[in-house]
């Protein structure tokens, strides 16, 4: 390791200490480091020799990247990742420091990262990554993709930055089409859902309009993993004639199965022979869902149950994975940059498996603007409270009985969760993105 | 009893129709029953036959992918629509289908694209976006919304704005105005969607289609508008940093950055 970027652990790890003492961000000590060394990441990624994997697509990453690295772990092998989900490139190196000696030597076989569509072309400008795993494209935070067609563009890039093979959505035409122009030169796998619960795929995807003829996917083959639920906890994970399932995961919902599915076949391709279907199953169960992913806190002896919401495609299927099980409903909306500055999406949900239970409590910035959509789809909204704090207290006070459930925006959680922290003694949480 | 049937056009719901927009059709067909009509809501794609004796046209904003796919069906229909425009049909176009009914579009390369020129405006594209939460003085009071484009929009000598800006940028980063009102016809930038937190402006479209529907005047009901009352006045306030009773509110927000107010 060149001396510079010994010289950059030292100086990154210094900052991690001041930045945990003074409980600051995740990103700081990576910003530290790459100061000292700007090719930080290509000289300690280089050592890595069993893979470089880049997760990325709008929805799904950090509960697929935790699957992954779960999965390969499960088969021996040591992996590396960006566990606190800050999933930009500084955000990777200030994750890399703690798993450094100070000879800058990261101990392990392969690298799983998560990085969102525009840092990970980023990244792979640096690091060409071996693999990629592409989730999907839908609309979310435009104000700083402005258009779906660009994030498509930049998915396209990643992939093009890629050296051995990616594994694609086979239902997400933006995704399925990247496999024309690099299917000659990567390997190619895809993951989808099985025939027998296509008809659930409108409302997980968005239309690609961008040619004249409709996009036809391929016919999955052997390696492609496809889902096949059994019922709504259980499903099946089938590779032309082989199986990984039973699976039944922590996290409920149709996006958590898919998302599963996607790394599987992921580490599939990845372990080549190695892979078990037994030791797969196994370690899927025992994946907790990530924070804010259906995350469960016990208040008053009923559980809390917190859902990030982000755009359309992940509301539509959170409300069809819930709907089943109506409970006392809170929606927080926020409209900080974090959450996306623009609400206009919500017109794009359907809140109709809503309507019979109502809604309790509209709150957050944009209470108001939430109860309205509510309105327009007839779901009868209790109470409006902008103040958070003040609309979750009431909310749990008038509920004390019963399972309870809040669909929030992500500075609207991560504000209510300290809230909830402070108050139920919650183990500490990393903020993720 | 029905007042009367209202058909509402929803202009190539499939390309043009991100951010919300199809809220604004949602809004206009759940007030017009809630004005006593029936409201008969039909889509109309590229290459449809173009629908008989529409009451009221809607149309949204698109991908620049989904905008070059509609731009030879609105050309077949080009007459067809600046003779509704003239004869008074009400008509709402956000964004990209407020674009095509201007003058032209000049790309940053110089290609002019020209368009319908139901409105005397023209757009130059540009590297830069304008995005952000918006307010306006309109004829139809405060109204709130978001705009995301690239384009930067002029209004011909004469053409009236849709809007004065109060925060935000509008049609470009200069002069103050936003959209462009032409007849009954209506362009504007905003998304939101505009139409649910903005009711003056729905029912006001709603009553040039009823009258036009049925040859009788507007018959409203009373319609309680609380929420989006509330929605608004809070936007307006937050964004303009102007409280009800006209003090100014004492703290700044990070959203104010690079805002700029009217002239």
């Amino acid at each position: 390791m060149p001396l510079r970027t010994s010289a950059a652990v030292l100086a990154g790890k210094t900052a991690r200490v001041a930045s945990r003492m003074r409980g600051g961000g995740s990103a700081l000590p990576g910003l530290v480091a790459e100061k000292v060394d700007p090719q930080f990441l290509r000289h300690t990624l280089s050592q890595v020799t069993g893979g470089i994997v880049v997760v990325s697509g709008t929805n799904g990453k950090t509960t697929t990247t935790k699957m992954l690295v779960a999965l390969l772990r499960a088969h021996g092998r040591t992996v590396f990742t960006n566990p606190t989900g800050s999933n930009f490139t500084r955000g990777v190196v200030s994750s890399m420091l703690p798993q450094i000696g100070p000879s800058g030597r990261l101990d392990a076989d392969l690298a799983v990262l998560e990085l969102d569509e525009a840092h990970a072309l980023k990244f792979a400008a640096t690091v060409r990554p071996t693999h990629a795993l592409l989730l999907n494209v839908a609309r979310d935070q435009l104000d700083r993709f402005a258009e779906i067609d660009h994030t498509a563009r930049l998915l396209a890039g990643l992939a093009r930055h890629t050296t051995d093979g990616v594994v694609l959505n086979l239902d997400d035409d933006f995704v399925a089409r990247i496999a024309d122009d690099e299917g000659d030169r990567l390997t190619v796998r895809y993951f989808g859902v099985h025939a027998s619960i296509a008809d659930r795929l409108p409302e997980l995807r968005e239309q690609d309009v961008r040619f004249g003829e409709p996009f036809t996917p391929p016919t999955p083959g052997p390696d492609d993993g496809l889902l096949r639920p059994r019922d709504e906890r259980a499903f099946d994970i089938v590779f032309g004639e082989c199986a990984v399932g039973p699976v039944t995961l922590q996290q409920r919902g149709l996006a958590a199965m898919i998302n599963a599915t996607a790394a599987t076949t992921t580490a599939r391709l990845l372990l080549g022979d190695a892979f078990s279907a037994q030791t797969a199953a196994d370690a899927l169960a025992l994946v907790r869902p990530p924070f804010g992913r259906g995350e469960v806190v016990m208040v008053g002896g009923q559980p809390l149950e917190l859902v990030l919401v982000k755009n359309p495609a992940g509301f539509t299927v959170a409300l069809g994975t819930y709907g089943s099980s109506p409970v006392a409903t809170m929606i927080a909306v926020n409209d900080n940059d974090a959450d996306g500055r623009d609400v206009s999406w919500l017109y794009d949900v359907s809140f109709e498996s809503l309507r019979e239970r109502g809604v309790a409590w509209t709150s957050g910035i944009r209470a108001y603007d939430i109860a309205l959509r509510l309105e327009y789809d007839e779901v009868p909204v209790a109470h409006v409270e902008p103040e958070l704090t003040a609309a979750l207290d009431a909310f749990t006070a008038a509920h004390p009985d019963e399972p309870k459930r809040i669909f929030c925006t992500y500075t609207a959680m991560m504000a209510l969760r300290r809230t909830l922290a402070a108050r139920h003694d919650l183990p500490d949480f990393g903020e993720e993105g | 009893m029905s007042k009367g049937v209202i058909r509402v056009v929803h202009l190539y719901p499939r390309e043009m129709s991100i951010y919300g927009d199809l809220g604004n059709t949602r809004a206009l067909a759940a007030r017009i029953r809630r004005h006593g009509y029936q409201a008969e809501v039909v889509g109309h794609d590229p290459g449809d036959p173009f629908p008989d004796d529409p009451h009221l046209l809607l149309g949204g904003g698109g991908q620049d992918s989904g905008q070059l796919r509609v731009e030879e069906d609105l050309d077949r229909n080009a007459d067809r629509l600046r003779t509704l425009a003239a004869d008074g049909v009400p008509m709402l176009m956000i964004c990209g289908m407020y674009q095509l009914f201007g003058n032209a579009f000049i790309t940053v390369e110089g290609t002019r694209l020209p368009g319908l020129g139901i409105l005397d405006v023209t757009t130059q594209g540009n590297r830069t976006r304008m995005i952000g939460p918006v307010v306006l003085d309109t004829e139809f009071g405060d109204v709130v919304g978001y705009e995301n484009h690239s384009g930067s929009t002029t209004l011909g000598p004469g053409q009236a704005p849709f809007g004065r800006v109060r925060a935000g940028y509008g049609n470009n980063p200069d002069d103050g105005t936003e959209g462009a009102r032409t007849a009954n016809v209506v362009g504007s930038y905003l998304h939101g969607p505009i139409l649910p937190a903005n009711p003056r402006l729905a029912d006001a479209l709603i009553g040039y289609a009823a009258e036009r529907a049925t040859g009788e005047p507007f018959r409203p009901e009373v319609l309680d508008d609380g929420l989006a009352d509330e929605a608004r006045g809070r936007q307006v306030r937050r964004l303009t940093g102007v409280a009800r009773n006209g003090r100014r509110e004492a703290w700044s927000r990070p959203w104010r950055r690079g805002e700029r107010r009217a002239g």
